[in-house]
């Protein structure tokens, strides 16, 4: 029988098993290869907080969906098309998101009456009528690897960890991907344990002969590569352009970066980036708390280098009194929070954008702060760049919310040329006939950045309030009233681009209104609608304070504004309190990021409605 | 000339000058704000009158503080310095010392700062061994917040916030910072500005964390609470000043001495002991400075003073300054090359 191939714009492939089954790099080296096969592409890693969760259990089952397609995509998908199941406990979590029809690939050696008794199966799902409505693969992964690897002498259950490779050999198959970037990968990674490596080749290898061989499979699927602007290009994760960004700052400022910071899921890959490029002037402190993190940052940043700190909602909550000071001590302090479900320890490994307030009012007194938020994973290296910009041209603390899905979820990233990014140079005080501690440039209003050493500029700051120009402590309540004002008009003035609005038919009455992360599902959900004869605007936020100069008038411009968040409307609180708009707020907070059909719906019933 | 030049440890990489300095030019504009026969101003005034001697760039020494009437501190000193919150100096002086090897870094606390709300960030500096100097001022009161009993307090204490008496155990701070693997710990008493001095002197020379307990009188809220170890003759039956390498004599002829008993130490009369059996400190035995904390008790009945300890071992800020010079020495920043990575694709036109 010959396999007959079809031909797919688009494909979501979630692979699924238990914490220990390897899926992450399961997933993460198929989207390495849909990533040299030039396809555009969008992943979504989803893992539980405990490391290694009791084996076989609802709790411990981890996922990592990839969406790749043959042109630019926005989200790493809603529902899977496949879904690989390792074992009875991946099924049951992730069944109930496999749309009627799609393909499941089950391994079955995990099928036992105990595994399927440790997660409530009462019957076995492959011997009942349960997934008729799918088209069901059963393959038996975990023989199939233990029989290749027969002759290499490894023991059965070293053996039998090799099968995600097989899994990911099979599937390779099956989408025609390139296989060499995997088995060079493999053998890079256990260099110091060559017969591992050799181990997870010949593993691979058996899936993709299985796909080839066997007749359970009649259909393979091809996915073209997608038409993507010139340039080169390689795969990202948002806390990876992260940590590449604050290294490009600091090159484009010539100063050297110190990291202080305490270890927080999920933005710890942050301090691991960092920490490796230590050439480039870069010096990263695992403090003792989150709070010493952000005081050796801060203390560095006194010393003029460019203080950093990293952490997620809790940890913005320790270092709260330390950025006021430094909105006090008017110094550059770059403060990065990757936003997860909260309240409290909340959700650690989930996303929501439920920070916003606490990063705009959190802290004791007038206490402005700037905010940024990257509005993908690639977007992170552009946006902390902006970050790091604002904070050293207007001596401030700036706040740069990313979350959990853009951390953690990768896409390609046309990598910039160098030459083309911004010059972030600055200039320190050193003339003492005309020094004063809080003297302002009359443009942007930052005070001199002054730093220990500087002969004849030695003067005092700290947390008291200061007095205007001369720095000193001052209790005078006209003095007060002046420099809450300078601080708030500092930051208001600061220079931030208009916002864009997207809307092709130029006809829209409703605006949708989004910051960060629901940038993808919030533009797949306006292109399906648009799709559908119903014309829509969208304004994505990277700007949150101060806001865009031009925002207030792009939604006085429509009748109907929506503003969907992973929160319960903080955005809309904020747009309603400043601009006197009957913002709309859609919230939803499930630790997951929205589905763009859901969004869909969403802003098909506003718009009907409008017109109506 | 730097002071690595003049072989002093503490101070290497921190510029020197030869202008001559006096006390005055370390005095600030600002007016000094405590409150009349507080223990600060002589502290201030020995730090102000020690200073010059080091013959440092005035622009080039920092103190740090953080909250309390002692943090007020750096207000008062013509150097740079930064009042910052409470607890978080060490932490904020780290960052600075970690940024600039060529500043000499002081912190500047209080029991209550440096004991209670900043605790965590104490031990941690010193287990780090950072190249700070923290000086702790002991008044053994919350004076800033107007009377509650702190950290080190005694059991018993009546105050504001305890009026039938506190019930909380107070902190040794010498026993406290050794166990937290502090390379250099001494004591000094706010009026004794001589052997003030001279601990302070040993701690800017001393490359690492230096903590400096400094007994200070707070005439409002603890008013007298060290007075015992001020009265000339009090003093010399209970004052026991220790110097690296010399047996521990103290009284006015030296008729006290230490003696080994058991895993401790003990105080004893010389005329009763045998010469050889007279401790001989030795600032680099850690049990013998754990020790001879223990000696110093909460009420007074003897106190310790001197350094207690000071051992060589390698600093943190030196440390990674070392790992960034060494990977900036093995290779080059080449930004383009770190944003491409290994694996890359081309979409041609």
């Amino acid at each position: 029988m010959s396999t007959e191939t079809r031909k797919l714009d688009r494909v979501v492939i979630r692979f699924a098993g238990d914490s220990g089954d390897g899926m992450q790099l399961t997933g993460d080296r198929f989207t390495s290869e849909a990533a040299a096969f030039g396809n555009d592409l969008a992943t979504q890693p989803n893992f539980p907080a405990e490391i290694r969760a009791p084996q076989g259990t609802l709790p411990g089952v981890s996922s990592f969906q990839l969406h790749f397609a043959d042109y630019d995509i926005l989200t790493p998908g809603d529902r899977p098309d496949v879904l690989v199941a390792m074992n009875p406990a991946a099924l049951k979590a992730n069944v109930v998101d496999l749309p009627d029809g799609g393909i499941l690939i089950v391994n079955t050696d995990e099928f036992t009456k105990r595994n399927l008794t440790k997660v409530g199966y009462d019957s076995n799902p492959l011997e009942d009528d349960s997934l008729e409505r799918f088209q069901v693969h059963k393959v038996a992964m975990a023989t199939m690897t233990i029989g290749a690897l027969e002759e290499t002498g490894l023991g059965k259950k070293d053996a039998e960890r090799a099968k995600n490779m097989f899994a990911l050999g099979l599937l390779s198959w099956m989408y025609h991907r390139p296989t060499e970037g995997t088995e060079r990968f493999l053998r890079e990674k256990f260099a110091k344990k060559p017969d591992i490596a050799e181990a997870n080749v010949l593993a691979f290898r058996a899936g993709y002969y299985y796909g080839e061989t066997t007749e359970a499979f009649a259909v393979t699927y091809e996915v073209a590569p997608a038409k993507l602007n010139v340039g080169t290009y390689r795969q990202i994760t948002g806390n990876t352009a992260t940590a590449y960004g604050i290294v490009a700052a600091a090159q484009l400022a010539k100063l050297p970066v110190v990291l202080g910071t305490y270890p927080i899921t999920p933005a710890s890959d942050i301090l691991h980036e960092l920490s490796k490029h230590k050439n480039f002037d870069i010096t990263t402190v695992q403090a003792e708390d989150e709070i010493a993190g952000i005081g050796i940052a801060l203390g560095a940043s006194y010393g003029g280098a460019i203080g950093v700190t990293s952490t997620s909602g809790p940890g913005i909550a320790l270092k709260s009194e330390t950025i006021g000071l430094g909105v006090m001590t008017e110094l550059p302090l770059l403060v990065i929070d990757v936003q997860r479900g909260g309240p409290s320890t909340g959700l650690p490994t989930k996303t929501e954008q439920a920070d916003l307030l606490q990063a705009m009012f959190g802290r004791n007194g007038e206490s402005p702060v700037p905010i940024v938020a990257p509005q993908s994973p690639s977007d992170c290296f552009d946006a902390v760049v902006d970050a790091t910009r604002i904070a050293l041209k207007y001596r401030t603390p700036v706040l740069f919310l990313s979350d959990g899905a853009i951390a953690n979820g990768s896409e390609p990233w046309l990598i910039p040329d160098v030459d083309t990014l911004p010059d972030l140079s600055v200039e320190f005080a050193t003339d003492p006939e005309t020094f004063q501690p809080y003297s302002r440039d009359p443009e942007t209003l930052a005070r001199p950045w002054a730093v220990p050493g500087t002969p004849g500029l030695q003067h005092r700051i700290g947390g008291l309030e200061k007095q205007d120009v001369t720095g000193n402590i001052s209790y005078d309540p006209e003095n007060h009233d002046r420099m809450v004002r300078l601080r708030q008009a500092k930051i208001d003035g600061i220079e931030v681009p208009d916002v864009e609005v997207e809307d092709p038919s130029g006809e829209a009455k409703v605006l949708v209104v989004g910051w960060g992360s629901s940038y993808g599902p919030i533009g797949a959900a306006a292109r399906r609608v648009r799709k559908l004869g119903l014309p829509v605007a969208h304004a994505h936020l990277r700007h949150l304070n101060p806001f865009p100069k031009n925002l207030g008038e792009v939604l006085k411009k429509y009748e109907k504004v929506i503003v969907p968040e992973m929160n319960l409307g903080q955005l809309a609180l904020l747009l309603r309190a400043k601009y006197l708009v009957d913002a709309v707020s859609y919230t939803k907070v499930q630790g997951l990021p929205f589905k763009a059909e859901e969004l869909q719906d969403v802003l098909a019933d506003v718009i009907k409605g409008v017109s109506a | 000339m730097t002071a690595i030049d003049l072989g002093i440890p503490g101070l290497t990489g921190v510029p020197t000058t030869d202008e001559k300095q006096t006390a005055r030019d370390y005095k600030s504009d600002q007016e000094v704000r405590w409150c009349p026969g507080c223990g600060d101003y002589i502290v201030l005034n020995t730090m102000q009158s020690f200073l010059p001697s080091l013959g440092l760039k005035r622009e080039n020494i920092v103190f740090v503080s953080g909250i309390g009437c002692s943090s007020r501190f750096p207000y008062y000193m013509n150097t740079y310095g930064m009042h910052s919150i409470h607890g978080r100096a060490p932490a904020i002086a780290s960052g600075l010392a970690v940024a600039r090897p060529d500043l000499s870094v002081w912190v500047v606390t209080g029991d209550g700062d440096a004991l209670s709300i900043g605790g965590n960030h104490l031990i941690h500096t010193l287990r780090r061994n950072v190249n700070l100097k923290i000086l702790l001022f002991n008044n053994r009161i919350y004076g800033l917040t107007k009377g509650q009993y702190s950290p080190t307090s005694e059991e018993g204490k009546v105050t504001k916030s305890t009026p039938i008496g506190s019930v909380d155990h107070p902190f040794n701070p010498v026993s406290l910072a050794l166990g937290a693997e502090a390379s250099f710990v001494g004591r000094a008493l706010d009026s004794d500005k001589a052997g003030l001095t001279s601990v302070l002197r040993q701690a800017a020379e001393h490359r690492g964390s230096a903590l400096v307990e400094i007994y200070q009188n707070c005439p409002i809220f603890n008013d007298g609470a060290f007075d015992v170890l001020k009265d000339a003759d009090e003093a010399q039956r209970r004052i026991i000043n220790v110097v690296d390498g010399e047996p521990i004599r103290f009284g006015r002829e030296g008729e006290y001495c230490v003696t080994r008993e058991g895993f401790g130490l003990t105080v004893a009369k010389s005329a009763d002991v045998d010469a050889s059996d007279i401790v001989v400190h030795d600032a680099s035995d850690l049990n013998l400075s754990f020790a001879l904390s223990r000696l110093s008790t909460q009420d007074l009945t003897h106190t310790v003073t001197g350094v207690f300890r000071r051992a060589d071992r390698p600093t943190y800020d030196d440390g990674v300054r070392a790992q960034v010079n060494e990977a900036k020495a093995a290779k080059p920043a080449n930004l383009s090359k770190l944003l491409h990575g290994k694996d890359t694709w081309t979409v041609v036109g």
